[in-house]
């Protein structure tokens, strides 16, 4: 056994992008296996893989662990990549609870009919830029600071430069009102540029 | 200033329940701010107390919390419902994560149509006794412990509670193929911070009327 995490889903992003985003940050090489056809997961329902008979799932230590944002608690934790305390953890979870319902907009898109998909955009772009992005603008020029949480890397800058890049391959000049934005984005990418570009699966962008 | 938690949501169940659950499970009392207009909720979006101008909002320990699962795992963290280390958070969250999804189905039925209800109530008694009521049971079969994880109660303890109490609500023999859940639910339901939350006058909220809705619709569309 490698001993490296697996994780089961279908090859495309979905739900399991944001844990291999957060496993390639922390620098955990990882195996995936893909569902390529119905079969696949009926076999992993089958034989008791699925606790709630859903993906994602990921193989790690020992466990087979289901839910996105259990799965990605728990590599936050183990990494220590979710602050020091309760209270810098539940600055962590606000934020990532915001990029969450962000990207979960965005992942909707390629599911809907062509008028929905046109208005839901526009909804996304105001989201983006009014609700979302100002909010975690303000939190870095307020500390001054180049993570967003205990001057330390965290889950939640991990999660916001995967928030960015996806809002930015929507609209391209989406982060044009906020420069400290900006900077992260090419800070973080600098910093883990190394893991990120090794990593295949988010190699395919 | 009281120091005791305060909620700010409007006065029903929604996705401020849990919290209130999971603060009286805690023993924690709190206060309760209600709004009653998208006015209100507008105004304090606009002051600066939501962080992402949505409730709920809960002001504790001098901080003003939003999103309903960062206020669940600090209030989780803070009174020692979360288990001892890693893995037994992993278990805590993978299973209080499932319910969440049962949950969300379940706090939508309210809001469907009338002519949508049966088909709606229908999916959630398949989904609660076919993909999720189904695991828990197993997990206390399992181990024979009186709590999910660890044999000490959590939050998923309380929030497996909360599910199995609103399906009853919504059909009294939700729990007939489950005996293991039935006598966990007569245990929790004796505890004594849990046996005050069930008692009428609490701040456990009853289900919606009718004619409440188009008011709660509107504060939030």
């Amino acid at each position: 056994m490698a001993g490296k995490p697996k994780l089961h889903y279908t090859r495309g992003r979905g739900k399991m992008e944001s844990i291999r985003w957060l496993l390639a940050a922390a620098g955990v090489e990882f195996e995936e296996e893909f569902i390529e056809k119905k079969e696949d997961l009926e076999k992993l329902r089958n034989d008791g893989s699925l606790l709630f008979q859903q993906v994602p799932m990921v193989e790690i230590d020992g466990m087979k662990m289901v839910q996105t944002r259990a799965i990605l608690c728990y590599i936050a934790g183990k990494y220590n990549l979710y602050g020091k305390d309760l209270k810098e953890r539940a600055w962590i979870d606000m934020y990532v609870e915001g990029t969450t319902d962000l990207m979960g907009m965005i992942m909707a898109l390629p599911f809907q009919a062509a008028d929905v998909k046109e208005k839901n955009i526009a909804l996304i772009t105001e989201r983006a830029t009014t609700r979302y992005f100002p909010v975690y603008e303000k939190a870095l020029k307020d500390h001054g600071q180049d993570y967003l949480v205990g001057n330390k890397l965290s889950w939640a800058d991990i999660h916001l430069l995967e928030a960015i890049l996806m809002t930015e391959e929507l609209k391209s000049d989406i982060l044009s009102a906020f420069p400290l934005l900006q900077v992260s984005d090419h800070l973080i990418s600098a910093w883990n540029v190394t893991h990120t570009f090794h990593c295949p699966a988010l190699k395919a962008r | 200033m009281s120091g005791k938690p305060r909620l700010t949501y409007i006065n029903g169940r929604g996705r401020m329940e849990s919290i209130r659950w999971l603060l009286a499970a805690a023993g924690v009392e709190f206060e309760e701010v209600f709004l009653q207009t998208r006015e209100q909720l507008l105004k304090l979006g606009q002051d600066g107390s939501l962080l992402f101008q949505q409730v709920p909002m809960v002001e504790i320990d001098g901080m003003k919390l939003v999103q309903t699962r960062a206020i669940l795992n600090y209030i989780a963290g803070k009174y020692n419902l979360y288990g001892k280390d890693l893995k037994e958070r992993a278990l805590i969250d993978m299973y209080v994560e499932g319910m969440a999804d049962l949950y969300d189905i379940i706090m939508n039925h309210d809001f469907k149509p009338a002519n949508e209800k049966e088909k709606d109530l229908a999916n959630i008694m398949d989904k609660a006794t076919n993909r999720y009521l189904p695991v828990f049971e197993k997990v206390l079969k399992d181990h024979g412990h009186d709590f999910l994880v660890g044999n000490k109660l959590s939050k998923a303890d309380v929030s497996l509670l909360e599910n199995i109490l609103w399906l009853e609500e919504l059909k009294p023999d939700a729990l007939a193929k489950f005996p293991l859940l039935q006598s966990f639910k007569a245990r929790m339901s004796n505890m004594p911070n849990i046996k005050k939350f069930l008692q009428p006058g609490s701040a456990k909220k009853p289900l919606i009327q009718e004619k409440d809705i188009p008011n709660v619709m509107a504060i939030f569309h």
